[in-house]
């Protein structure tokens, strides 16, 4: 034997060659002494550039990809199966690592879905509503950078990337402080928030959104002008807005053909329409008119992030009905777990009835009134749908969640086929799938 | 019992929220209108005769809810009108495409017989008075006791060009999984209709390569049918055992 990595061998469909890494003259070499041109390139479920465990299967001729298709479910963890076995609080935190970079995102739309079923919208305060959009533009800031960085270190451009996850990394130390943790929150409650912002929070906000008002201007100075950057981008993963409609595609993609379709104007949720802000769009179809979107949605998302700071006001972060809220003004304890004394004291020194009730909320929940509900939320990644079904029960009789990268991933094989294979990287990197939430 | 006052003299202790017995806040109730879907006995999921809290002989209906009557408010009536004037346009009964109509929580549900979904589905697509351009894919739900409609299929269709979202509902009976596929009118569909078959066994009709998406290709089982077990293994926590999450007490 050689010591060929590229060993071939023998199948029904033709030669299989089996590639590790640094030896793909022998493979050209070998795939060119066969008379077939067509070759199979089966890339990921690992590869480092298909955003996590994302298997794209592309048939080449020469350069060219002539056939395009994508394997998932290598990050399929049952979550919707798991929400019907527990109570409607818990939840939260099971879709809060659906699309583990848009957790915000996840619980909000999940809990304003329970919120319609239970009727309680109304009721949701303004505080809690404010942090809700709060958090959900920090993160879309923090989804945002991570795509425009991993994006760039796909094409090569290793200095956008340690840019991006610079920024993100104040994202994060802000979730910290607030959630504490910087992934996997469950912060966001029906009818609510877990607790409200710590002290330290709003000052540490506006600190960030100075800060980043100052860094943004470096991605337009990195990237948007450059050549190599624009000769990479534009023109590729070109798709219409009759291949979006089509296709279903929301959020960047469909809004770089033009269209200004944003839930958040256009079916406001969590008070949206009294704030101020726009949606940017392109009209190039193309991957680098979906960076420039992305970018100016921070810009946007900078914006909407100090309305709320100059909103917040004290007040309650829970609904009132008792039936619901959680009691819970958690401090951490010198154990180091979270609890609320004042609420302990009372439980267990003063009333039996409060014990009893807190007891019954947290082991058996609430029930929700049967019927179904479908509420939508403009995720980083275009519209994330929520469709809950209730049986009265104290649990989730089935949620699904209509996730934004799931349907823009179809949209993959009509931007890369008939274009380059290396095309297909920057194609599938502006779609920005995150497997997380694609596989569920 | 305190149901009683609160029904009976509304206002006369002054307003108290917490206890606000109107209808919305209680959940469902037995013998009133809705659709039964299912009939639960006893509580904490113990039907073994380990049950000794008194609850076991406690019955209670589930009831989705049921057709509206007209006037449906806002836009419903107006898309509910179009669409009826556009499926008689194309000679087709809407009684007999339409089962039913259901208005819940400010969202229009059309409930369609499978046969017709197709055809419905084109005329809310084409019709510029409908206009739906954008399906947000499908949902399937299992309803095991909902004889002869056990397996429903629910899409979200939204109107960007009006801005509404309305839902269609369609059924299939276990024994017979087949519904057309929408795939001709929303590609979209695509991979949600692969998705709802690989979770439910729900097949498609006229999908172009209905195929496992998520579960590997030899999966056997449907595993978001209510009767596939969720799996899952006791876990020791300190000292005691803690059942796996499908075995542990449940309240529903």
């Amino acid at each position: 034997m050689s010591t060929s990595h590229a060993s071939p061998r023998e199948t029904t469909e033709g030669t299989v060659y089996t590639v590790t890494g640094g030896d793909w003259d022998e493979v050209v070499e070998s795939a060119a002494r066969t008379d077939d041109e067509r070759i199979v390139v089966n890339m990921g479920p690992q590869h480092p550039s298909t955003h996590g465990v994302l298997r794209l299967i592309l048939e080449i001729d020469g350069e060219t990809v002539t056939e395009a298709r994508c394997g998932i479910g290598y990050l399929h963890t049952g979550i919707e199966k798991n929400l019907e076995y527990r109570t409607w609080t818990q939840g939260t935190t099971f879709v809060t690592r659906m699309d583990y970079l848009t957790p915000f995102f996840n619980e909000t739309a999940y809990c304003l879905a329970v919120e319609k079923l239970l009727g309680i919208e109304d009721q949701v305060p303004d505080r809690a509503s404010i942090i809700r959009v709060l958090l959900m533009e920090l993160n879309r800031l923090s989804s945002h950078l991570v795509c425009i960085a991993t994006g760039g270190m796909e094409l090569g451009a290793t200095t956008i990337m340690i840019y991006g996850f610079r920024d993100r990394e104040l994202i994060l130390d802000i979730y910290e402080l607030i959630t504490g943790l910087r992934m996997n929150h469950a912060y966001i409650r029906p009818g609510g928030l877990a607790q409200d912002l710590p002290p330290g929070a709003v000052d540490q906000i506006r600190e960030f959104v100075k800060k980043m008002r100052k860094n943004l201007p470096e991605y337009d100075k990195l990237a948007t002008g450059n050549p190599i950057f624009k000769a990479r981008m534009q023109d590729v993963g070109y798709l219409d807005l009759a291949g979006c409609m089509a296709l279903g595609a929301t959020g960047p993609i469909l809004r770089s053909t033009g269209l200004p379709h944003d839930l958040r104007k256009a079916q406001p949720y969590c008070g949206y329409e009294t704030y101020d802000f726009d949606i940017p769009t392109a009209d190039t179809c193309d991957s680098y008119g979906r960076f420039l979107i992305r970018l100016e949605e921070m810009r946007q998302s900078l914006r909407i992030v100090e309305q709320c700071l100059d909103r917040l006001q004290p007040g309650p972060v829970m609904v009132e009905d008792k039936k619901i809220a959680w009691p819970a003004q958690l401090a951490l304890g010198p154990d180091g777990l979270g609890n609320s004394l004042d609420h302990i004291k009372q439980i267990m020194g003063t009333s039996m009835e409060a014990l009893i009730h807190h007891f019954k909320l947290v082991t058996e929940g609430f029930r929700v009134p049967p019927g179904q509900a479908y509420t939508a939320v403009e995720s980083p990644k275009g519209e994330l749908g929520v469709h809950v079904v209730s049986d009265g029960g104290t649990r989730p009789y089935r949620v699904h969640f209509r996730d934004p990268s799931f349907t823009n991933l179809q949209a993959m094989a009509a931007m890369c086929e008939g274009g380059q294979v290396a095309d297909v990287i920057v194609a599938v990197a502006s779609i920005d799938p995150v497997m997380g939430g694609v596989d569920r | 019992m305190s149901d009683a006052n609160g029904k009976g003299a509304p206002g006369s202790e002054g307003a108290n929220p917490e206890k606000d017995l109107s209808a919305q806040n209680l959940p469902g109730q037995r013998g009133q209108g809705g659709e039964e879907v299912r009939v639960q006995r006893g509580m904490f999921g113990a039907n073994n005769g380990g049950d000794t809290s008194g609850y076991g002989g406690l019955v209670r209906s589930v009831r989705l809810p049921g057709p509206a009557a007209r006037p449906y408010g806002g836009w419903f009536d107006e898309v509910a009108d179009e669409l009826e004037g556009a499926l008689e346009e194309q000679d087709l009964l809407p009684a007999n495409a339409i089962e039913k109509t259901v208005v819940d929580r400010g969202e229009l549900t059309f409930h369609i017989e499978r046969e017709h979904l197709v055809r419905v589905a084109k005329t809310l697509r084409d019709d510029p008075a409908l206009r739906f351009e954008l399906c947000t894919g499908v949902s399937g739900v299992h309803y095991p006791n909902d004889k002869g409609r056990e397996l429903h299929a629910v899409y979200h269709l939204r109107s960007i060009t009006h801005n509404r979202v309305i839902r269609l509902e369609v059924s299939a009976p276990d024994s017979d999984p087949h519904i057309p596929s929408l795939f001709e009118v929303y590609p979209t569909n695509d991979w949600h209709e692969r998705e709802t078959y690989d979770f439910f066994g729900i097949v498609f009709d006229g999908h172009p390569a209905l195929t496992r998406i998520m579960m590997p290709d030899d999966w056997q089982g449907f595993p978001q049918r209510k009767d596939y077990p969720l799996g899952g293994i006791p876990v020791e926590y300190k000292g005691a055992q803690i059942p796996a999450p499908d075995q542990r007490r449940s309240y529903s």
